[in-house]
């Protein structure tokens, strides 16, 4: 039999049109994986077998009728986050458990119109909110990648833990996330993968349990750039549904991976090289940037001077918008409820039970920066901030092409490490992917090498705002001069 | 601001001496449209509990508001019906509260940048006079749900039909000064509204409630706020809130500016305060003090992008604005000639002046059909309590009516008796007319043969005329008592003056 787990997207495809194998032995050989590896990863909140293979079937007969779409028969994981109709959709939340949509999200509607197959919901941070997925209420999600020598528990990244975890685990291939400070960018980093966030906008967030609204994106988790591509091609499409939908056309992303970047100018901004990030990220870097050159682009020093600000503005703008968009979770018409004396009793009871520590502390500093009186000096002034960063890229794509940088500070951290530690440590993960969703510009991570203990590292493209056709250029060009192809030891 | 120079100021007499007050409405009118603002689901009033409820209605996860052009439409279309600023930008706000008939924990208003801005309605008092009262702005926002506690002592039920309704929130300038005038205000309002077919303006059903400001000042004390714009001046308001008839608001501000008044003259002083009406015992009671207010924590709604109008978006809607009450009434006037009086009464309401100008298509005199319209119709309307919308006569059968007085065919004491027979039993009145020999009878040959005789029958009082002129009048109900009515007066008038005066 195949050996499923080290096929990419566009393998998995290529073998079922060849008839290798069927949808339906690729579905149950990936089920049987995700129940197998559950125990070790806990990367999934549910594994629907049943469901899998009905849609294997009918994506077998769609094959052998000759109407295959560009995804038939291939089975994606898909983030808690959205609503998959009929399947337990709790944003791994206590107070949505056993919470059961009547309705499909617009991206995983348009995953299954190509074809694609559902086996699984992926386990996050709770309601979005965490850089390690060590927040969701089934418990930390484990990576598979550990370092050289060590069986130390490390953490997938978050807040698209589980997905990442599952994907680089070789259990499906592909995989949806959302990404509203960094949470598709960072666990693809962590995890070896490629993970994309397209420009605001471009994937529907009908659907998509909110967090904040402005800055959420979804996107997708792949093994390669050019799955990457066809993947966020099929998860983007304009949606009435959502008012901040683009209504331009999806663009072949897919034929723009390859094309060369010879004549490309790629800016390297200085504001990224942080006190304290360790050697390696930044001789990562400098490789990036020579793997570019060498490949025909040219490579120029810019600046982002307003990027200092960026994490802190993130975090005013990010928890205003949790804390109204939350408030919808009271336990009066679904999900959750623990009975009080009263209604307001009711209220915090629920509240207090179904919400984890880190989502009640996102809410109460979006109370407070929304509050009277501390409005002007929190909430507006971040919003001043975000329009200087949107300046920021302007200005520099007037002279650049693409931006490059490293998409995390550090490798994968040990489960625990941080989560004890000051909140603001945690928070500091994001520190350089967060500027792309400010500013709703597209960016993507790309695994580019190890460190010395043996774990993945990424680089992040930034483009300009619908310009995701240059950075899947320059992110093709990248994994071919990188040619990154380690992968997790199975110790799982 | 009185339009004529009779004073209209109401005062209240004190101990310290006299009182006066000041108004402010804020007025929620909901728009009349089939869906709700931010959902596709319907509006209907009263279909069964939780039947119009979308998954956006009701707050299900990942769902998203989506604007309903055709409420935004409807605002632009009452701005410029109230004279006001229609604002290229305007941007829905999140206005924060937790309670179970708000499912999405925050209702989407527009707080900063309202879609309609300044403008000003000319209002009606009973007496005929006008006043206008400018309007501060009006804005879209959501209707909540509503919460019913009277089925079960221990339980609330929460009805989500209204939830995500539109309603235009019309906010007034502190022009009012008297309870009158307040029910004028709203009144006034809502004939605008209705005309510009905006908003129902039912207010039993809910489609119109008015937030009350009321706050006392002494004389003198409103012309310095007016001249200065300083609310210095004026004293510490109270809003009531959600009062749901014209009645109620005049008893809510007489109640509430004495109540005040009784505390400033005890020495105490007023507390901005949010009061509920209570329309069984009349008074306002407290609902939540200024620290107990909510901080809603306003916000621009992220989900939505802010609403850009186009010149063009407007420029339509103007074109196809109906004409307004005070231009109707100004044209009654001044094209056709009637009185103030007539005009007022009849663009008072829409239907009345649809049926008038329904009537006057018929080609009567506009004079005729207006006493016709205003007296008999509105006097029989009225003694059956009927609105003009049920009338058993059309303006169709009206104007048959009215058409045969005009053209001499009946006298208008037998359109009065034809308008009965329709108001009964229906029918084409020119055929009544007809069939039942109502007609009017002008030949002069019949009238004089009935006059000789009445003469040669009564020499007597026929002598008489000569010396008493107003005697006359026994031989006309004479003549018209022989013809069943159906003589022509004018014709039995010059008949008689002839062969008793001639």
């Amino acid at each position: 039999m195949t050996d499923f787990s080290a096929l990419s997207l566009t393998d998995v495809l290529a073998g079922l049109e060849a008839k290798d194998f069927t949808a339906v032995e690729l579905a149950e050989a990936t089920v049987s994986a995700a129940e197998a590896a559950q125990p070790a990863l806990n990367a999934f909140t549910v594994i629907d077998g049943a469901r899998a293979v009905d849609m294997a079937r009918a994506s077998d007969a769609r094959r052998a009728k000759g109407e295959a779409g560009v995804l038939d028969g291939a089975p994606i994981a898909i983030k808690d986050l959205f609503a998959v109709k009929g399947v337990t959709t709790t944003a791994s939340s206590n107070i949505l458990k056993g919470f059961e949509p009547t309705y499909e999200s617009s991206v995983t509607q348009n995953l299954w119109d190509a074809g694609a197959v559902f086996f699984a919901k992926t386990s996050m941070d709770e309601f979005a909110m965490g850089s390690s997925n060590e927040t969701a209420n089934t418990g930390p999600v484990i990576n598979p990648w550990r370092a050289e020598g060590s069986d130390e528990n490390l953490v997938p990244g978050g807040s698209s833990g589980g997905s990442a975890s599952a994907l680089a685990a070789g259990i499906s291939y592909g995989a949806t996330g959302t990404d509203t400070g960094g949470s598709i960018r960072q666990p693809a980093a962590f995890t070896g993968l490629v993970g994309v966030k397209p420009t605001y906008g471009r994937c529907s967030r009908w659907g998509v349990v909110a967090f904040a609204s402005s800055l959420d994106h979804p996107g997708p988790f792949a093994k390669t750039v050019k799955d990457s591509a066809l993947l966020t091609q099929v998860m983007a499409s304009h949606d009435p549904k959502d008012s901040t939908s683009y209504p331009g056309e999806v663009p072949n992303w897919v034929e723009a991976v390859g094309k060369s970047v010879k004549g490309l100018k790629i800016g390297v901004p200085k504001e990224y090289r942080m006190d304290g990030m360790p050697g390696e990220i930044e001789t990562l870097w400098s490789k990036g940037a020579e793997w570019l050159r060498a490949a025909g682009a040219e490579v120029v020093d810019i600046s982002l001077p307003m990027t200092k600000y960026a994490l802190p503005a993130y975090y005013i703008i990010a928890p205003a918008e949790a804390s109204s968009n939350l408030a919808r979770y009271d336990g009066m018409r679904y999900g959750a409820r623990v009975e009080g004396e009263d209604l307001i009793d009711t209220y915090e009871k629920t509240r207090a039970a179904g919400f984890g520590k880190e989502v009640q502390r996102r809410i109460l500093i979006g109370t407070y920066v929304l509050s009277a009186g501390y409005y002007d000096a929190y909430y507006l002034k971040a919003l001043k901030v975000r329009r200087k960063i949107l300046e920021d890229f302007e200005r520099a794509f007037a002279q650049v092409d693409a931006i490059l940088t490293p998409t995390t500070p550090s490798a994968a951290f040990g489960i625990g490490s941080k989560a004890k530690a000051d909140p603001i440590e945690m928070y500091l993960n994001d520190i350089f992917t967060v500027t792309a969703n400010i500013a709703g510009v597209p960016a993507m991570s790309v695994p580019a090498g190890l460190d010395a203990s043996g774990l993945p590292l990424g680089l992040q493209v930034i483009t300009k705002a619908l310009d995701e056709a240059t950075m899947f250029t320059v992110a093709g060009a990248i994994e071919d001069a990188a040619g990154f192809k380690a992968k997790p030891k199975r110790w799982w | 601001m009185p339009l004529d120079d009779t004073d209209h100021t109401y005062r209240i007499p004190g101990a310290t001496g006299d009182w006066e007050i000041v108004v402010g409405l804020e007025v929620h009118a909901q728009v009349k449209s089939k869906a709700k603002l931010f959902s596709g689901a319907a509006t209907e009033f009263g279909a069964e509990p939780n039947t119009q409820v979308s998954l956006v209605d009701v707050a299900m996860p990942g769902m998203l508001p989506v604007i309903n052009e055709m409420c935004v439409a409807q605002a632009v279309r009452t701005g410029l019906g109230l004279n006001a600023q229609i604002n290229a930008f305007s941007r829905f706000d999140r206005k924060n509260y937790f309670y179970p008939d708000l499912p999405q924990g925050y209702q989407i208003s527009q707080f900063k940048h309202p879609i309609v801005g300044e403008g000003e309605i000319e209002c009606e008092r009973d007496d005929g006079s006008r006043f206008i009262v400018g309007i501060e702005r009006l804005h879209l926002e959501q209707d909540a749900g509503k919460s019913i506690h009277d089925l079960d002592p221990n339980a609330t039920y929460v009805d989500l039909n209204r939830s995500g309704v539109a309603l235009m929130e019309i906010v007034s300038r502190p022009h009012v000064r008297s309870p009158g005038d307040a029910a004028a205000y709203v009144r006034t309002l809502r004939t605008i509204l209705r005309y510009l077919d905006t908003c129902g303006g039912d207010m039993e059903k809910g489609q119109l409630r008015a937030d009350v400001n009321v706050s006392v000042c002494k004389p003198g004390a409103y012309e310095k706020f007016m001249e200065t714009g300083s609310f210095e001046h004026l004293g510490t308001r109270c809003e009531i809130k959600n009062v749901n008839s014209l009645r109620f608001i005049q008893q809510a501000i007489e109640y509430e500016a004495q109540r005040q008044i009784d505390i400033i003259e005890d020495g105490g002083k007023i507390d901005q305060e949010t009061r509920l009406f209570d329309a069984n015992t009349g008074v306002t009671r407290s609902m939540r003090s200024k620290e107990e207010a909510h901080d809603y924590r306003y916000f621009p709604d992220p989900d939505l992008l802010p609403l850009e109008l186009e010149d063009s978006f407007i420029a339509d809607i103007k074109a196809k604005l109906p004409e307004l009450p005070s231009g109707k009434r100004k044209r009654f006037i001044e094209q056709l000639g009637l009185s103030e009086y007539d005009a007022s009464v009849l663009t008072a309401d829409k239907d009345r002046a649809d049926y008038f100008e329904a009537v006057l298509a018929g080609g009567a005199d506009a004079k005729l059909v207006a006493n016709w319209v205003n007296n008999e119709l509105f006097g029989r309307l009225n003694k059956e309590s009927l609105p003009i919308t049920e009338s058993p006569v059309s303006a169709d059968q009206l104007a048959g009516i009215v058409g045969q007085i005009a053209d001499g065919s009946i006298s208008g004491k037998i359109g009065k008796q034809v308008f009965e027979i329709v108001w009964e039993e229906g029918g084409d009145p020119r055929e009544i007319v007809e069939s039942r020999g109502l007609k009017q009878v002008s030949d002069t040959g019949a009238i004089e043969k009935v006059v000789d005789e009445l003469i040669a029958a009564n020499p007597e009082q026929a002598a008489q005329v000569k010396d008493k002129p107003k005697t006359m009048g026994w031989f006309v109900g004479q003549v018209m008592k022989a013809m069943q009515g159906k003589a022509n007066p004018q014709a039995v008038n010059e008949i008689l003056q002839k062969k008793l005066l001639g």
